[in-house]
C-alpha cells in the first residue's frame, strides 16, 4: 500500500507538495571574461569559448600577451569569423588585464598562474562574480618496475612525450618530477637516455620547443645552478639563454628541499626520485600540495587502487600522460592549489550555464494542514505525512488518532 | 572565550589526513548521529527557536526538523550510489583505455549558517560536508543565541569532535575563522557579508558556495483558483518566519484591473489564518531583533509609501512585532522596493499587462526565487524562458525547496552553487577524472621525431577521419 502511494505521490516529494512536475532549464549566465595563457595560446583560448558559446553567453576573451603572435591571430580570427558584437578579444598586458577586472561579469574563467588567479578571485568578490581557475602544481608520475620491454618502452616514450615534447614541459599537466624504486632507477635512467636521442635527435636545439622568455629561462637556469642540484644531473644541463634554449636534462635525487624539487619546474628539467619501495612514493605524494594530475606506469592493480584511493589530485592516469587532455568525457581541472572548476566536452557547457530548477504545482488538491492557524491535529498529519505514513493521516483525519 | 585557531586547524587536518572521514562506516555514524539530534531532542530544538525567533511550533517542526532529518535520511539512504565512481565512456582518440569519475572530500570545510533557519540552515550543509568525506567546522549565527547554543551543546555530545566542531561567536570569531585555509567554504546570508567571504577566500584560491537572497517577486495572473493561489503566497510569506527567508515572496505583480480582487483576497484569507489582530497571533513569528525591527520600519514611514498601505502597518516595538502589512502601486524608488525586505511587508505593484511583468522583473538583480501563479501555458512558458532566478516555481511559493531533486541555489546577486540531496554531496566533492590506459595500442604517430606523415595520421585519427586514417597508415 505505501508503495503504490508513493508512486503516485511520486516518491520523495512530501504529501503536501502532490500533485506536481520538476525540471531543469539550463540558462546561460550572461557575460563571460575568459582569461588565457601563454603556453597552449590557442587551446587554452578556444576550449573555454566554445563553453561559453554553446551555453549561450556572450564572451570576451583576454590571450596571454606573452604569446603575441598567438593573441594576434586569434584575434583577427575570431573578429572575421564571429559575431563582434557578442565574441570580443581584447589584448594586452596586465593594465588591460586590471580593467577588465574591474567589470562586472557573470563569470570569469582564469588559467594561469595562482598568484595572478588570487588577484582575479578577489576583484571578482566585489561584484560576487563566481569563478573557475584552471592552475598547475608539480605532476608526478610514479614509474613501477616494469619487466616487459614492450611496456618499458612504451612507458618511456610516454613520458618523454609527456615531459620534453609538450612545450618542452611548459604545461600544467606536463610530468614534473619522476618517483621510481631504487633497484629500477639506473634501468629508467638508461632507457630515458636512449629515447631521448632518439626522439629528439643528436640536436635536440632543433626538435624541442623554446623557453617562452628570457625570465623564465632565468628562472630554470637558476633552478639548476643550486651546487647540489648541480651535482645530480645526470643527463644534459646545457642552455643557450639568447636563444631560450634549455637541453632536456635528467637529474637523479637532487635535495628535497630545493627549489627545483619545492616549486612547479614549467620546463625541461626533469628529477627523479628515488624511493625504497613503490609504495613510498603514496606517501610522499600525500605529503606535498595537491596536483592537477597524478601518473602512475604500472601494471600492479593494487598499487592503482591505492594510489587512486589515498592521493587527491584534478585528476590520475595509469600508463599515460597529458592523454586525459583529450578525452572529452572526463572533467579537467584542479583541486586544491591546482584549482577549482571542471571543462572540456559537456563540463564546458555546464560550466557556463545556470541550471534552473522549476517546479510546477497544480491548482487541484490544497491541503488544508499547510495553513496557519496551528493546532496539534495539523501538527501530527504534517508528522505523518513526513514519515509516508498515510494510514495513520487518515485515522487523524477521520478523528481515531488523537495527538 | 579565546579559541585556538592553529590548534583546531592542525587537529582538523591531523584527523582528515588519518582517513577517518573519508570511511563510509564513518560517514554513517555521523548522520546517524545527526539524526538521534532531531529524534530525541525535538523539544529543546523548538524551544530555541521559540526563544530566538518566536517561530510556532508547526513552523519548527515543517521547516528545520523535519526538512533536516528528511535531508539526513536522503544521505544515508542514497550515500552508497552516491559514494559509487561513475564510469564514462572513452572515445576513439584514446582508445584503449577506461574512464570513471571518482567522488572524493575536499578536506577540511567551513559552514558559517544563518539566523532565519538557524537548525536547517546549519545542519543541512554539514549533512553534505560529512556525507562527502569531510571534516567540518559549523559556525552558527550569533543573532540566533538560543538556538546556536544547542547546536553547540548537541553536536558536541554526539558527534566525532576530531573532525566535526562548532565555534560559536561574532564578528571577530568570523573573521578568525575566514582567515584560515579551508578546502571549502559553505555561507548562508547576505550579500555584503558573502562578498567578505568571497575576498577572504580569494587569499587561499577557496571554492565557495553562496546562498544569499534577493527580491523574488511573485507575478499574479487573472482566471486563477485565486483563494488557493493567495494560500499560498500566504504560506509561503507570512507563514515561512514572517517573511524572513531568502525565498519569501517579496513582492507581488499583477494587472491594474486584477488588483482589488488580489488584495481583497489577501485581507480575507490573513484574517483567516492570523485572526482580526494578527498582533496577537501565536502563529506569526517575531522579527528578530529590533536592528531588523526598526529596518523594517524605517521602510513602512518612508514618505514614498504614505497612503500606499491598504492592509495592517501596526506594530508593536516591545515584543519586536509587525502585522501582515499590504501595500499597493508604491514608487520603483521606494525604499520598500530596494532592498531585500526580509519582513511581513508585502507591496504590490501593477502592469496593464501580465507580460510586462517580466521586464519588471529582468530590471533588477536576480532574485533567489521567482513565482507564478497563471492557467496561461503561454505565459508559462515565457516566464520559464526569460527569467533568471535561482529557481522558478509554478503556482505555488517555496515549495521547491522540498523537493531533493532539484538543486537550491542562486545566481547572480543571489548567490553561486547550489546544495540539497545529492547536489549537497557534490556541493563537497572533488570530482577525480580517472582514466587508465594500456601499453597495449600505442600510436606512434604521437612521439618525436615529428614527419608529416606522422600529422596527417594524427589528423585523421583526431577528425574521426577512418578513410584518412588508413590512407596515413599506407603512406599514401
Amino acid at each position: 500500500m505505501n508503495y503504490l502511494l508513493s508512486w503516485i505521490f511520486q516518491a520523495d516529494l512530501p504529501v503536501a507538495a502532490f500533485p506536481s512536475r520538476a525540471e531543469l532549464v539550463p540558462e546561460p549566465l550572461g557575460v563571460i571574461l575568459v582569461i588565457s595563457c601563454w603556453n597552449f595560446p590557442f587551446g587554452v583560448s578556444l576550449e573555454p569559448l566554445i563553453g561559453a558559446i554553446a551555453a549561450g553567453n556572450t564572451v570576451v576573451l583576454k590571450p596571454s600577451e606573452l604569446a603575441p603572435a598567438s593573441s594576434s591571430v586569434l584575434a583577427n580570427t575570431i573578429h572575421t569569423y564571429l559575431d563582434n558584437k557578442a565574441i570580443k578579444v581584447i589584448q594586452g598586458g596586465p593594465s588591460i588585464g586590471e580593467k577588465l577586472l574591474q567589470q562586472k561579469w557573470d563569470k570569469i574563467f582564469f588559467t594561469g598562474s595562482a598568484k595572478v588567479a588570487r588577484i582575479v578571485m578577489t576583484a571578482a568578490a566585489i561584484n560576487l562574480t563566481p569563478v573557475a581557475v584552471e592552475l598547475g602544481g608539480k605532476c608526478p608520475a610514479i614509474v613501477d618496475s616494469l619487466s616487459s620491454s614492450w611496456d618499458k618502452e612504451i612507458a618511456t616514450k610516454r613520458i618523454l612525450a609527456a615531459k620534453f615534447g609538450t612545450c618542452a614541459g611548459q604545461a600544467c599537466i606536463a610530468i614534473d618530477y619522476i618517483l621510481v624504486e631504487k633497484k629500477f632507477s639506473t634501468t629508467l635512467v638508461k632507457l630515458l637516455k636512449a629515447y631521448i636521442l632518439s626522439m629528439f635527435g643528436e640536436i635536440p636545439k632543433e626538435s624541442v620547443g623554446r623557453i617562452i622568455n628570457k625570465n623564465h629561462c632565468s628562472r630554470l637556469r637558476k633552478l639548476l645552478d643550486e651546487p647540489s642540484v648541480k651535482a645530480t644531473i645526470v643527463h644534459g644541463g646545457s642552455y643557450d639563454e639568447d636563444a631560450l634554449f634549455m637541453e632536456p636534462t635528467l637529474l637523479v635525487d637532487p635535495p628535497l628541499k630545493s627549489e627545483i624539487m619545492t616549486e612547479e619546474i614549467f620546463g625541461p628539467l626533469l628529477p627523479i626520485i628515488t624511493v625504497e619501495k613503490i609504495e613510498d612514493s603514496i606517501e610522499f605524494i600525500k605529503s606535498r600540495p595537491r596536483a592537477l594530475a597524478i601518473y602512475a606506469f604500472t601494471n600492479n592493480e593494487t598499487l592503482k587502487k591505492k594510489l587512486a584511493s589515498e592521493t587527491s589530485s584534478g585528476s590520475v592516469i595509469f600508463n599515460d600522460a597529458i592523454i586525459q587532455y583529450i578525452a572529452d568525457s572526463l572533467p579537467f581541472g584542479g583541486v586544491g592549489e591546482s584549482g577549482f572548476g571542471r571543462y572540456h566536452g559537456k563540463f564546458s557547457f555546464d560550466m557556463f550555464t545556470h541550471e534552473k530548477p522549476v517546479a510546477r504545482r497544480s491548482f487541484l488538491t490544497d491541503f488544508w494542514f499547510r495553513y496557519p492557524p496551528w493546532n496539534d491535529q495539523k501538527l501530527q498529519i504534517f508528522k505523518s505525512a513526513y514519515r509516508f505514513n498515510y494510514f495513520e493521516i487518515i485515522l487523524i483525519i477521520l478523528g481515531l488518532k488523537k495527538s | 572565550m579565546a579559541l585556538d585557531m592553529e590548534g583546531m586547524m592542525k587537529e582538523l587536518r591531523g584527523t582528515y589526513a588519518s582517513g577517518k572521514p573519508k570511511s563510509y562506516e564513518w560517514r554513517v555514524s555521523q548522520l546517524r548521529a545527526l539524526l538521534k539530534i532531531a529524534d530525541h531532542h525535538e523539544k529543546e530544538i523548538a524551544e530555541a527557536l521559540r526563544c530566538d525567533l518566536n517561530k510556532p511550533d508547526h513552523e519548527s517542526f515543517v521547516y528545520e526538523i523535519a526538512s533536516m532529518k528528511s535531508s539526513c535520511q536522503l544521505a544515508l539512504k542514497q550515500l552508497k550510489g552516491w559514494m559509487k565512481p561513475e564510469k564514462v565512456k572513452t572515445s576513439l582518440t584514446t582508445f584503449p583505455s577506461s574512464g570513471e569519475i571518482v567522488s572524493e572530500p575536499l578536506g577540511v570545510t567551513l559552514v558559517i549558517s544563518a539566523w532565519n533557519f538557524p537548525f536547517l540552515l546549519s545542519l543541512d550543509p554539514v549533512i553534505g560536508a560529512i556525507a562527502a568525506g569531510n571534516a567540518v567546522v559549523l559556525k552558527p549565527s550569533e543573532i540566533a543565541p538560543a538556538t546556536s547554543a544547542v547546536l553547540s551543546k548537541l553536536l558536541g555530545e554526539y558527534m566525532d569532535t576530531s573532525a566535526v566542531k562548532v565555534v560559536e561567536g561574532a564578528v571577530p570569531e568570523t573573521t578568525a575563522l575566514l582567515e584560515q585555509k579551508w578546502d571549502k567554504i559553505f555561507y548562508t546570508g547576505n550579500g555584503k557579508v558573502g562578498r567578505i567571504v568571497l575576498t577572504a577566500a580569494a587569499k587561499h584560491l577557496t571554492p565557495v558556495v553562496l546562498e544569499l537572497g534577493g527580491k523574488s517577486p511573485v507575478v499574479v495572473d487573472k482566471n486563477i483558483n485565486l483563494k488557493v493561489a493567495v494560500r499560498r503566497i500566504i504560506g509561503g510569506k507570512w507563514g515561512c518566519n514572517n517573511g524572513q527567508a531568502c525565498v519569501s515572496p517579496d513582492y507581488l505583480i499583477t494587472t491594474k484591473d486584477n488588483a482589488s480582487q488580489l488584495v481583497n483576497a489577501l485581507k480575507s484569507e490573513l484574517e483567516a489564518f492570523y485572526g482580526k489582530d494578527p498582533l496577537k497571533s501565536e502563529d506569526l513569528s517575531r522579527i528578530v531583533n529590533s536592528n531588523h525591527f526598526n529596518r523594517l520600519k524605517n521602510l513602512l514611514d518612508d514618505e514614498k509609501v504614505s497612503g500606499k498601505i491598504v492592509h495592517g502597518g501596526q506594530r508593536d516595538k516591545t515584543n519586536l512585532k509587525i502585522a501582515p502589512t499590504i501595500m499597493l502601486d508604491v514608487p520603483g524608488d521606494s525604499l520598500v522596493m530596494n532592498e531585500e525586505i526580509f519582513g511581513p511587508l508585502l507591496p504590490i505593484l501593477t502592469v496593464y499587462k501580465v507580460e510586462d511583468s517580466i521586464d519588471l522583473i529582468n530590471a533588477r538583480e536576480k532574485p533567489l526565487a521567482a513565482y507564478l501563479f497563471t492557467n496561461d501555458k503561454r505565459l508559462k512558458e515565457q516566464f520559464i524562458r526569460n527569467v533568471s532566478a535561482g529557481g522558478l516555481v509554478v503556482n505555488d511559493t517555496i515549495l521547491h525547496l522540498a523537493e531533493h531533486s532539484l538543486p537550491f541555489g542562486g545566481v547572480g546577486e543571489s548567490g553561486m552553487g547550489a546544495y540539497h540531496g545529492k547536489f549537497s554531496f557534490d556541493a563537497f566533492s572533488h570530482k577525480k577524472a580517472v582514466l587508465q590506459r594500456s601499453f597495449a595500442g600505442d600510436v606512434p604517430a604521437r612521439y618525436p621525431p615529428y614527419t608529416s606523415g606522422k600529422l596527417k595520421f594524427l589528423k585523421a585519427l583526431l577528425n574521426g577521419d577512418l578513410v584518412g586514417l588508413i590512407r596515413a597508415l599506407i603512406g599514401w
